[in-house]
């Protein structure tokens, strides 16, 4: 069921305290809610930090999470991003195993993705990659065939676009 | 700003005395609880203030007497506990208050700052513990911030949704100095309550009252944690439209109200649930459409449009979707729309208009009347019918769970808020006797009754001491089956009647238990000493138990099987 539901990005900001983060963690997990990835880091005002939570949800569960999260009285706001309004990214580190064979196809495909390498070794290869989740998808789906050692993702971080 | 504050103004103070200074700029004059080692400097500094403190035998019943104290006063009920187990004995009473919307501030001692984390003797993250069922809370981390935190934790604790807010004091901080000062307002940016209703909202909602054939309200907790109440009665008389309560909401309008229909829901009455399942205009303010209300939500109300007020927005389209959403205080939004109703012009065919739904409620009336045979057994709705009769249904009625709270719910009828506090949302066992501690301590001249089953006296009855001790006067009616009733119904209904662990034919004798503590012990076993053991009771200046031995597999009827739509009820 949970995975035929849409996802949504919501946004919000929160006081910069001990234990907000578990508040909000607390309420996905007590209510039932899943969380897809979390983000959290202050922002240019050290008071105030900026959660960037991945969840999935149906239209009426959405509504209940935004309405649930503005009750917490730690959080100041909270929007939930339509996608075509906000820019999101998402940042993977990828170890890569690189036999000799392979070498080359790596760097190609390192290059179409606009990857950088940032080690390199005999047997491999650590390959920083930025995008949106699908390019994120599609280029962990190049990578598999040759062998993904470990990946550490950073969840999805978005900011709405300011008016043209 | 009085002088008396003034006084306090810039001076050094320890933490201890901060606390007691904040306690009483919001008006504290009670308060419930137990000391320990974390807590031992504040009560140093309380035992020299004029604030009462009433000394419970469990720190559960000092939550649970705040709660009834909150709910008869209309004050913030405080509590004081130590740490470790003082803090985690009051999660049960803090998860009650929680979902009933109380407002609470709880505060615990906590060991001393730079022992946080090791382990500590008495040591438990309480705030941690309790972050999911509080409104909110707080460690308070350094001196400077006591105050600040203790003055939101009130404003927190009684405003918008009420509820309980719990601060943690490590035991350094309540002996260290700082300058006390005062501080005008307590402002929270992210913190904004909703309570005046949208405008366009409730003209809709004035339109729909107009067009309604077969209009129902439906009021709940809200109503009366807004005191709403006169509001209510108000638009139900002049709209004409009858009344159906959930638990919390009984008293919110006049059980004896020609309009008044009874309880909905699981147990509710016949006439409530059939109204709300053929309603065409469901009214619903301060509820939550709990399960135990909706039954089978799909069903439920099916036929209605529903104008949902509550002054929570995660209340509303949470279980139930509905027509019209409208956030807000209850009382400001009952008012407004009485207003909109005055200024509009009269529907001059109303009583004609709304003749039908009447007569097809009073036809449901008839047919299904909460109704028992007293037989040579005493019945449990014979005693609490009695009971309503004998205190002319003035008393302040709390219960513990189960069995007992539905038939005190059903058969003792409220006329007023205020008078009938029950753990409605947790379903606490327990609850009753210290929230009748708390209610006899802020209306010292009502009497004060604890509807109880044998089973959930049996979870808070050292709080007898207590009301001993300080001559607080309440009444236990104990209906006794020596079962754990409710369970046992279930088991009777559902479960072929395996009655598996809910047999308590082994429980102490109760008149000799009220005895040992210094209260009255009367017993009842037949149904002819029904009421002299209530007369006698009721009539004694002390603490009196009266048990009765009712008969032992009395079901509580109506009753819709959980999950189905509140038509299918059983009704014997």
């Amino acid at each position: 069921m949970q995975t035929e539901d849409p996802k949504h990005v919501i946004t919000m900001l929160v006081d910069n305290q001990p234990g907000v983060l578990s508040r909000v963690s607390g309420l996905f997990s007590g209510r039932g809610f899943n969380i897809d990835s979390l983000c959290v880091a202050e922002t240019m005002d050290p008071q105030v930090s900026r959660i960037t939570l991945v969840t999935r949800a149906n239209a009426l569960m959405v509504e209940q999470i935004e309405k649930q999260l503005n009750k917490l009285i730690n959080i100041i706001k909270v929007r939930i991003m339509e996608k075509n309004r906000a820019v999101q990214r998402e940042m993977a580190l990828v170890c890569v195993r690189a036999k000799p064979e392979n070498r080359a196809e790596i760097l190609r495909i390192a290059d179409i993705f606009r990857c950088k390498i940032i080690d390199a070794g005999l047997e491999h290869y650590i390959l920083e990659v930025t995008g949106d989740a699908e390019k994120l998808t599609a280029i962990l789906n190049l990578l598999k065939p040759i062998g993904i050692k470990k990946i550490a993702r950073t969840g999805t971080v978005a900011l709405f676009r300011e008016p043209k | 700003m009085s002088p008396k504050v003034n006084e306090t103004a810039e001076k050094q103070m320890t933490g201890a005395q901060i606390l007691m200074a904040v306690l009483k700029e919001e008006g504290v004059d009670t308060i419930f609880g137990f000391p320990g080692g974390a807590v031992i400097d504040i009560y140093d500094e309380l035992a020299r203030t004029d604030i009462r403190h009433i000394l419970v035998r469990h720190e559960q019943a000092a939550v649970h007497a705040a709660d009834g104290y909150a709910r008869a006063s209309r004050k913030v009920g405080v509590c004081l506990v130590t740490s470790g187990p003082g803090a985690t004995n009051t999660v049960t009473g803090i998860a009650s208050a929680f979902m009933d919307s109380i407002p609470l501030v709880v505060i615990t001692g906590q060991v001393p700052t730079h022992l946080i984390g090791n382990d500590a003797f008495q040591e438990v993250d309480i705030v941690g513990i309790t972050r999911p069922c509080t409104k909110h809370n707080y460690l308070v981390k350094s001196i400077g911030d006591l105050a600040r935190i203790l003055r939101e934790a009130f404003m927190i604790a009684r405003s918008g949704r009420p509820g309980p807010v719990l601060v943690d004091i490590p035991k350094d901080l309540t002996q260290v100095q700082t300058v006390f000062s005062l501080q005008e307002t307590v402002h929270l940016k992210s913190y904004n309550p909703t309570y005046r209703p949208n405008k366009r909202q409730l003209e809709k909602v004035v339109q729909l009252i107009q067009d309604a054939r077969r209009p129902l309200i439906f009021a709940g907790g809200g109503v009366i944690l807004s005191r709403a109440s006169g509001e209510l009665t108000e638009l139900a008389h002049t709209c004409i439209m009858p009344v159906t309560n959930s638990l919390m909401g009984l008293g919110s309008f006049p059980g004896t109200d020609p309009l008044c229909l009874g309880m909905i829901g699981m147990h509710g009455t016949y006439t409530s649930n059939m109204a709300t399942s053929a309603c065409d205009l469901l009214l619903a303010v301060g509820v939550r459409f709990d399960d135990r209300v909706t039954g089978k939500t799909d069903a439920f109300a099916s036929q209605a449009k529903i104008v949902h007020i509550d002054i929570d927005p995660t209340s509303i389209r949470k279980n139930v979707l509905v027509t019209v959403p409208l956030v807000g205080d209850c009382r400001i939004t009952l008012k407004h729309l009485n207003e909109l109703i005055r200024q509009g012009k009269p529907v001059d065919d109303l009583p004609e208009k709304r003749a039908e739904w009447l007569d097809q409620i009073a036809a449901w009336r008839q047919k299904g009347a909460l109704n028992y045979d007293q037989t040579h057994i005493i019945k449990p709705q014979y005693v609490v019918e009695k009971l309503y009769e004998l205190t002319r249904g003035q008393a302040i009625i709390t219960t513990e769970v189960g069995q007992n709270q539905m038939w005190a719910a059903q058969y003792y009828r409220f006329d007023r808020p205020d008078h009938f506090m029950t753990s409605g949302g947790l379903g606490c066992m327990g609850y009753g006797l210290p929230a009748a501690i708390g209610a006899q301590m802020a209306c010292p001249q009502k009497t004060v009754v604890d509807i109880a089953g044998d089973g959930s006296i049996q979870m808070n009855s050292q709080e007898l001491a207590t009301a001993v001790q300080y001559g607080l006067p309440v009444k236990i009616v104990i209906l006794n089956n020596r079962y754990l009733g409710m369970v046992r119904q279930w088991q009777e209904l559902f479960y072929d009647k395996r009655y598996a662990c809910t047999d308590m034919a082994h429980a102490p004798d109760f008149v000799k238990l009220a005895e040992a503590y210094g209260a009255v012990g009367l017993r009842a076993t037949t149904p002819a000493e029904v009421i002299p053991v209530l007369e006698a009771g009721l009539s004694s200046p002390n603490v009196a138990i009266m048990d009765f031995w009712i008969d032992r597999e009395e079901c509580v009827y109506p009753m819709v099987p959980a999950g189905a739509p509140i038509t299918e009820m059983l009704l014997v």
